[in-house]
């Protein structure tokens, strides 16, 4: 381990995330000063209608830019929020599955613990598919009609 | 305070100069390698074969004139690309690219990566809504409805390797590879779907719609030029080098190499460190290899993969990988 770099052994705390913020304002500062040395080198010219509207092909803009979009959008946020919190709920079950952290419940042997997690994940990821079956189901993830 | 100056030096070289740097020769492979699949020779007046181009191209996106359009958001569009960039650098934070060199050996590793990747998608819908432009506004939550959905199939798919190795920390993945063999090829399946949707979550080819220029000009930088413009190239290429250090870290053993034990100290970091490099460098011509052999998916088929395909196959093998370890442990 290179001292030079600040290399210690974690400790499992609070303070192993200081890098992490440390890195946040350091990507911060780089993104500002790209921004601003583009704005400071940059030339300036003068704004002109042609300039100040926006890109469609070189064809007179119409209408309004923010327009209607298709509510599958807003469907596919609200059943990703839905997933993604069934998957989050897999990381500490996988932990301990492969861990094997056995926090006071008594199993004869150690496989007889993992069957028992087998089995209560079998019966969650089950619920969890006939949720998602019945989503295919009602064509909530079918575009082609849309 | 060592311990603090002595990281934020670390950082400053990692996120300062070694992954924009990184990005940068990347642009250049990427133009010259898509030159020589097409038999032509790309980029090669600037410097030896080249090499100097992406600082000419830097340079000229300096020089540029700052546009800031009158119909935009001003606020959100001058926000969109910084905050783009900034959680492609943060995300490669837990990566351990050589011995003991992660810039934060936490122990919640991985989740950390899918938390932190998981805010650029603001980056890219804020831009396709500032630009107030209608490529601009399909481009932005074309991407954003892309990019949650593949992280489904993403983070399912990291499971099996937590299953098997029970750890999330990225210096422990590692070393259970060393001593029991690459994860690839106990978990062949999960890594597959782990590149798939690595690559739509980087908005590469095949799944590049956010901004497939056939149909939406450029998608949600239509209205971005000069360095905003850059600063979201520059992210995509981060996030490209961060899925491939993952699928490396994950998978493929780590800044370890196989049989052959890498000797300690200071020599050990720095080869351990190329080790890394050599890896990555394979993910990321893969990158450019799929781009050039692979034609774009059309919308509707990239949500049904992800959604009716990926997703329940990784559910699929993360029920497998645990039933198999269930029925082995004695």
């Amino acid at each position: 381990m290179l001292p030079l770099l600040g290399g210690v052994i974690p400790d499992n705390g609070p303070r192993d995330y200081l890098p992490v913020f440390l890195l946040l304002i350091v990507a911060a500062a780089v993104a500002a000063s790209q921004l601003l040395i583009s704005w400071l080198l940059g030339p300036k010219t003068k704004p002109n209608p042609v300039k100040d509207s926006p890109y469609e092909c070189g064809i007179e803009p119409t209408g309004e830019a923010h327009t209607r979009f298709s509510v599958k959008f807003y469907l596919v946020a609200v059943l990703f929020i839905l997933f993604d919190i069934e998957i989050v709920f897999l990381y500490p079950w996988a932990v301990h599955f492969g861990g094997g952290v056995e926090d006071g419940v008594v199993f004869a042997t150690r496989g007889a613990l993992v069957r028992f997690l087998f089995a209560e994940m079998l019966v969650f990821l089950l619920i969890l598919f006939l949720g998602w079956y019945w989503v295919v189901k009602k064509k909530a993830l079918d575009w082609e009609e849309a | 305070m060592t311990y603090v100056l002595g990281k934020l030096l670390h950082i400053v070289i990692v996120a300062g100069a070694a992954l924009p740097g990184l990005a940068a020769v990347l642009v250049w492979a990427e133009r010259r390698v898509s030159a020589f699949i097409q038999d032509r020779l790309g980029p090669n007046r600037v410097g030896p074969a080249g090499l100097l181009q992406p600082i000419a191209d830097l340079l000229k996106f300096i020089f540029k004139e700052d546009v800031i359009p009158g119909h935009v958001n001003k606020t959100l569009y001058v926000l969109a690309p910084a905050m783009s960039l900034v959680p492609a650098l943060v995300a490669f934070c837990v990566v351990p690219y050589a011995r003991g060199m992660a810039i934060a050996d936490v122990n919640v590793g991985i989740l950390l990566v899918f938390a932190i990747s998981s805010i650029a998608v603001y980056g890219v819908s804020i831009g396709g809504w500032a630009g107030n432009s209608k490529y601009s506004l399909l481009g932005g939550v074309r991407a954003s409805a892309q990019m949650i959905s593949y992280e489904l199939a993403l983070g399912a798919s990291c499971v099996p390797v937590f299953l098997v190795v029970g750890e999330l920390n990225m210096e422990a993945i590692v070393a259970w590879q060393k001593a029991n063999g690459w994860l690839v090829f106990y978990l062949f399946p999960a890594w597959i779907i782990f590149l798939v949707s690595s690559y739509a979550e980087t908005n590469r080819l095949p799944f590049d719609l956010p901004e497939a220029e056939t149909e939406l000009v450029a998608g949600y930088h239509t209205e971005y030029s000069s360095m905003k413009f850059a600063l979201f190239f520059l992210a995509e290429y981060i996030h490209m080098i961060t899925a491939s250090a993952l699928s490396v870290t994950l998978f493929f053993g780590g800044y370890e190499l196989p049989w052959v034990t890498l000797p300690g100290g200071a020599w050990g970091t720095v080869l351990s460190g190329l080790v890394f490099f050599g890896k990555i460098s394979f993910f990321l011509f893969l990158f450019i290899w799929v781009r050039w052999t692979l034609p774009r998916f059309r919308y509707d088929q990239l949500m049904n993969l992800g959604w009716k395909i990926l997703f329940p196959a990784s559910l699929v093998v993360v029920l497998a990988t645990a039933g198999w370890i269930a029925m082995v442990t004695p």
